[in-house]
């Protein structure tokens, strides 16, 4: 352009200004051609780059087993698969667009400022300090106030999602006025934070424009005096203010990438730990050597087996031995944190002995692949976790063909046939993620059908009769009996009245066993038992010995 | 399951892009807006100082480039006629320049802090709106909605209407005024150009409809995969102990590679036009800015215009792109503003809890006995359908002033249901129920609920502390009662024991305090409010040895000489009942004495036996 002023006005030559104008028609359509290929490869990396980023964490957290789970948490997986990998990918895609652009951009109208006029160069620099520092002076002022908005902004979440709750305590209780009194308490503290980061942000667009305008004026005026000693063209003076506009935006947007880097970075980090977390579980170099058939009998003989969580002072568990043979019932009763589940647990090696050893038919667990191990394990978790699907797909889990007599079998025992009936579907009724469409003693119901359907050697309850009321419980017990001879069971329970019956009752004190028998012997023999008993059936306690 | 639902965040690329992605509609835009505006108007005054605000900044803006334009001129005249430059009338221009820059930016300012002021107060007083309404609307109304849902109308849907509030209003009369301002400047400095450079305009408008219509299914493709991405990832991970119980783990690997495949085939398209947009609508206008600078540079030659002018209009050129664009998408933006605000509208525009009677019998919870009848209630679910029979048929009973009733039945036989009605959560579809004689529709629903203390067994603690949770239900408890309340219901010697004793925080969902503690919380609360009648639930949940037995005595000392409703589950309870109910699929099938029902021998005895044979 400042050929067309200088060459072509100036000295009133028109070829002049026609070839340039073609040149430059020419040279757009090249930016643009780059650019569009510019983008073309940024989304393809950016777009490919997440799916493996993505797929590596989700084979990574597969690969985990229960420790691994405790030690980062559910939610801290779930937030680092998900909004840590669209941290990452908004990052590397603006990087890939604009961060090579960018600087390019800035350096190369840098070069050409200068080239025109480095006489002029200075009220670049003057602009460029003034726009930066101002950009950090209401960052500093905006950061602190912007973490605060996010935490008035999960105190108003909290409050209303208590209150959704806690609904009916709120009324029984006539505490209406006050929950909203408590509301308005935050969301006033949420709007006064809001306005003043808002007016804040209303304020930066105005200024940063009005800095720029003023360097473009200061141009002009230093120019102007220039170009009246001869130093400087006045097509150049014109170009320049282009090229200084061009180096602003570049370093505006550099400043940017400093803004919004350091949190891809954290995501960045994050979704490192989980890469790179070695696994505390590992099969043997050759697990295959040990193979269990399915149909192998099933005796679990513990022996000695003690458990610890790493950095732990104490054992959770310690010295633990017993047997419990096929066509056996074995239950394990204790108080809150006496260690029930965890012993359960080690079973399927979700957490692996710190001492001693379990074995099954005579083979150490340890030396089994956990593929195989866990083919041979029925489990009922102590969470009723249900999955997107329909009743069916998630009483079949992972089977690979479906019997229907089976499939039959599993729901009628599991006391599930009345209300899975009921449903218009049947077993085709939809379950929502979470099994959040049905209520907690149906997903209970639901997943125990699920584990009887796999018709493994080995049953884990793992209290998972707590959300059936005594009947259903009793007629589920009842039928198991009856339909899955020959297996050995594991029932981890709360309630005396579900293990009474039990081949043998292990008591738990504090990870140590206290007592192993029946509920008769240990009633005479056991003194945690004994407690035990009566803390339930106090009052009762005439009716259930009585009948005992 | 609970825990925040990940929403997907705004796709990459922002700017231009945001027009790409398909907006939500509102279902009445027109009354929604309507709405909207009753809230708007009570600060009309600042709307229109904001407007005025508006006018002058962007006139200035507008008309600074003209002004530029003339500094160049006179700079240009010393080189091309070879005379001194004139400095003063330089400087006069350029400190004009320096005066209308800054008029504009603080014009701009003030309409920035006027607009934001506005949609503050206008989201806090939707806000507080929201919150107010929770506590009339029927217990009903949330049964058919989810707490997410409900959640994201006060959180997410005000918050748009907040930023869209805070920018459409006041980009719809700057990008008006600019358009118009600039046309007509750029007319009045050569005409011809102005043709010239509108050429252009539809070519831009073209090629931006055409990437639009290409890319808005990949993008809503792309927010679908990566909600179904993320929900399958969330899904895995919280049934991570499911998956390796049952070997899971390559059919969840199968399902989330086929997913995380569409996504990335997705993500590239979406994101390449997205990408696409900026440097296609720079070619077009670039190809304006030549023919300009070609036209502009022959009439400059011809001495038909200046240099100062052509380069004004080439800034003209630059600057009309972005108001227009926004222009476009303007309409947009209100769509999703009012989408927003309709499902904030609806929430307050629900019906309320039919109204306390006008002529209110008055009760006083000292006065009252306890004495309850229900008279041939009948009762059914309002989410069920019309003509299905109702839940509960014509049910009547009635307890003395300290007397026990049980209700009893297997899982899901909706034994909450006559507490329920009790308290008058829902309206009965037939029949009375008498407090001391007293129909409870009579009643205002604070007194009638002032005389029952419930123990349920979730939800029952809030973040706060101890003490706090315990005086829930009286503000005017003083530390002693409070005391003395934790001290009947066994949990004092324990709270004492921890760091901050009364002060002690109780943390979101109370994971700092065990099951059977968080009971016993509840319990003191009901010691504390000292109600005639009492609803209990017994607990299913385990409890260790030691709480448990607390729990029972603290129970029984409550119940003595106040009517009790407890939802039942240990025997002892049971048989020592005055009365039990005994339900099955929501209706009360047999009621009477531990004696009479076994001797009924029916569904109560074959209950009895299979718990305890």
């Amino acid at each position: 352009m400042a050929q067309i002023i200088n060459e072509g006005i100036v000295k009133q030559n028109q070829s002049v200004i026609y070839e340039t104008g073609i040149l430059m028609l020419l040279l757009s359509f090249l930016v643009a051609t780059i650019a569009i290929t510019v983008s073309f490869l940024a989304s393809n990396i950016s777009a490919k780059g997440a799916a493996r980023l993505r797929a590596s964490i989700f084979s990574k957290v597969s690969s985990f087993d229960s420790g691994e789970m405790e030690l980062f948490t559910t939610a801290s997986l779930i937030t680092r698969a998900t909004n840590d990998v669209l941290q990452v990918q908004n990052a590397s895609l603006m990087i890939l667009r604009m961060g090579f652009f960018a600087p390019a951009m800035g350096i190369g109208a840098l070069i050409m400022a200068i080239r025109t006029s480095h006489d002029l160069t200075w009220t670049i620099v003057i602009t460029l300090v003034s726009l930066l520092f101002f950009v950090f002076l209401s960052v500093a002022l905006s950061m602190p106030k912007f973490r605060m908005l996010q935490k008035l902004m999960d105190r108003i979440n909290l409050i209303i999602s208590e209150r959704l709750k806690g609904m009916l305590v709120i009324r029984a209780f006539l505490r209406e006025k006050r929950e909203e009194e408590r509301f308005e308490e935050a969301n006033k503290a949420l709007m006064n934070t809001n306005l003043f980061v808002n007016r804040l942000m209303s304020l930066m667009m105005p200024v940063m424009s009005l800095i720029m305008s003023y360097g473009s004026v200061l141009i002009v005026y230093a120019g102007s005096k220039l170009i009246d000693v001869n130093k400087l063209a006045v097509g150049d003076m014109m170009a320049f203010i282009q090229y200084a506009t061009h180096v602003v935006m570049s370093f505006l947007f550099l400043t940017m990438f400093f803004i919004m880097l350091p949190r891809a970075m954290v995501s960045a980090q994050r979704i490192n730990e989980v890469l790179k977390m070695d696994l505390m579980i590992t099969d043997l170099p050759e697990p295959e050597q040990n193979h269990l058939p399915l149909d192998t009998k099933g005796e679990v003989r513990f022996e000695k087996a003690s458990f610890r969580y790493p950095d732990a002072e104490e054992n959770v568990l310690s010295n633990i031995s017993f047997k419990a043979s096929p066509n056996t019932f074995t239950a394990i009763v204790g108080g809150t944190g006496s260690g029930k589940s965890t012993l359960v647990n080690l079973l399927p090696r979700f957490h692996d002995l710190t001492g001693g050893k379990i074995l099954i038919d005579g083979v150490d667990i340890k030396t089994l692949s956990r593929n195989n191990l866990r083919d041979l394990i029925s489990f009922v978790p102590q969470k009723n976790l249900l999955m997107k699907g329909t009743v069916l797909s998630n009483v079949t889990y992972t089977a690979t063909s479906i019997d229907s007599h089976k499939l039959e079998e599993a729901i009628t025992i599991s006391q599930s046939k009345e209300f899975v009936d009921q449903k218009a579907e049947g077993v085709e009724s939809p379950i929502n993620q979470g099994g959040t469409n049905v209520s907690g003693g149906q997903r209970q119901r639901l997943s125990i059908a699920r584990a009887l359907y796999k018709d493994a050697p080995i049953y884990i309850f793992d209290d998972s009769f707590s959300a059936l009321d005594f009947q259903t419980e009793a007629a589920l017990r009842e039928a198991f009996i009856k339909a899955k001879k020959g297996k050995t069971v594991f029932v981890v329970a709360q309630r005396i009245s579900t293990v009474k019956n039990a081949n043998q009752i292990i008591v738990l004190d504090e990870g140590k066993i206290s007592g192993i028998g029946t509920h008769k012997e240990l009633l005479k023999t056991c003194s945690v038992y004994r407690e035990l008993v009566s803390s339930q059936l106090e009052g009762e306690g005439g009716e259930a010995d009585g009948r005992s | 399951m609970a825990g925040p639902k990940i929403r997907p965040g705004k796709g990459p690329g922002g700017g231009p892009a945001s027009a790409l992605m398909p907006g939500e509609k509102a279902k009445d835009f027109k009354g929604t807006i309507k709405t909207l505006w009753r809230y708007l108007r009570p600060y009309r005054g600042r709307l229109i100082i904001s407007s005025l605000a508006t006018v002058f900044s962007v006139a200035f803006s507008v008309i600074s480039p003209l002004i530029l334009g003339k500094a160049t001129d006179v700079v240009a005249n010393s080189v091309l006629h070879n005379v001194p430059m004139d400095f003063t009338a330089l400087i006069k221009l350029l400190v004009l320049l320096l005066i209308i820059y800054g008029l504009s930016s603080v014009f701009s300012a003030l309409l920035g802090f006027v607009m934001a002021g506005i949609s503050q107060r206008v989201s806090y007083r939707l806000r507080n709106e929201l919150s107010e309404k929770l506590n009339r609307l029927p217990l009903e109304y949330f049964d058919k909605k989810t707490h997410g849902e409900i959640l994201s109308r006060v959180t997410n849907d005000i918050d748009t209407v907040n930023t869209t509030l805070n920018q459409t209003l006041s980009q719809i009369v700057t990008s008006l005024i600019t358009v118009v301002g600039i046309l007509l400047l750029m007319i009045y400095i050569s005409p011809l150009m102005t043709l010239i450079a509108l050429i252009t305009i539809p070519l831009s408008m073209f090629v931006i409809k055409m990437i639009v219509k290409r890319s808005q299914g990949h993008f809503r493709d792309n927010q679908m995969y990566l909600g179904e991405v993320n929900g399958h990832i969330e899904e895995m991970f919280t049934a991570h102990i499911v998956v390796k119980a049952f070997n899971g783990q390559e059919e969840a690997k199968r399902t989330f590679d086929e997913l995380n495949g569409k996504l990335e085939k997705a993500g590239r398209k979406s994101q390449f036009y997205s990408g696409t947009m900026m440097p296609l609508i720079n070619f077009v206008g670039n190809i304006g800015f030549v023919l300009v600078c070609i036209v502009g540079g022959y009439l400059a030659v011809n001495g038909r215009i200046t240099i100062g002018s052509i380069q004004a209009f080439l800034q003209y050129i630059r600057t009309f792109n972005q108001p227009l664009m926004q222009l476009a998408n303007i309409a947009n933006v209100l769509q999703s503003t009012a989408a927003a605000s309709e499902r904030v509208f609806e929430v307050l525009n629900e019906e309320d809890e039919a109204p306390d009677s006008d002529t209110p019998e008055v009760i006083l919870k000292e006065n009252v006995k306890g004495d309850i009848v229900f008279d041939n209630v009948t009762f059914s679910y309002p989410l069920e359908e019309e003509n299905r029979p109702p839940l509960m048929k014509n049910l009547s009973f009635s307890v003395k002033q300290g007397q026990r009733v049980a209700i009893v039945g297997p899982t899901g036989a909706g034994k909450t249901t006559i507490v329920k009605l009790l308290l008058r959560f829902y309206e009965l579809k037939g029949g009375r129920i008498l407090l001391d004689g007293v129909d409870i529709k009579d009643m205002k629903r604070g007194d009638l609920r002032s005389c029952f203390s419930m123990v349920l067994q979730d939800n029952w603690l809030f973040s706060g502390t101890v003490q706090e949770n315990i005086s829930y239900c009286c503000d005017t408890a003083t530390k002693e009662d409070i005391k003395k309340a934790a001290k009947a219901a066994h949990i004092h010697h324990y709270i004492r024991t921890q760091p901050k004793g009364y002060k002690m925080v109780v943390q979101e969902d109370a994971g700092n305090l065990s099951a059977g503690q968080k009971q016993l919380l509840t319990l003191a609360r009901a010691f504390l409010a000292d109600s005639p009648i009492l609803i209990l639930d017994e607990a299913t949940s385990s409890v260790d040895t030691r709480t448990e037995k607390n729990v029972q005595r603290a129970m029984a000392e409550l119940m003595k000489g106040r009517t009790s409703f407890i939802i039942a589950h240990r025997l002892s309870t049971i048989v020592d009942a005055d009365i039990i109910l005994v339900m099955k699929d929501g209706d009360v099938i047999e009621k009477g004495t531990h004696k009479e029902l076994l001797e009924a021998n029916g569904f109560y005895k074959n209950l009895y036996d299979s718990q305890y044979k």
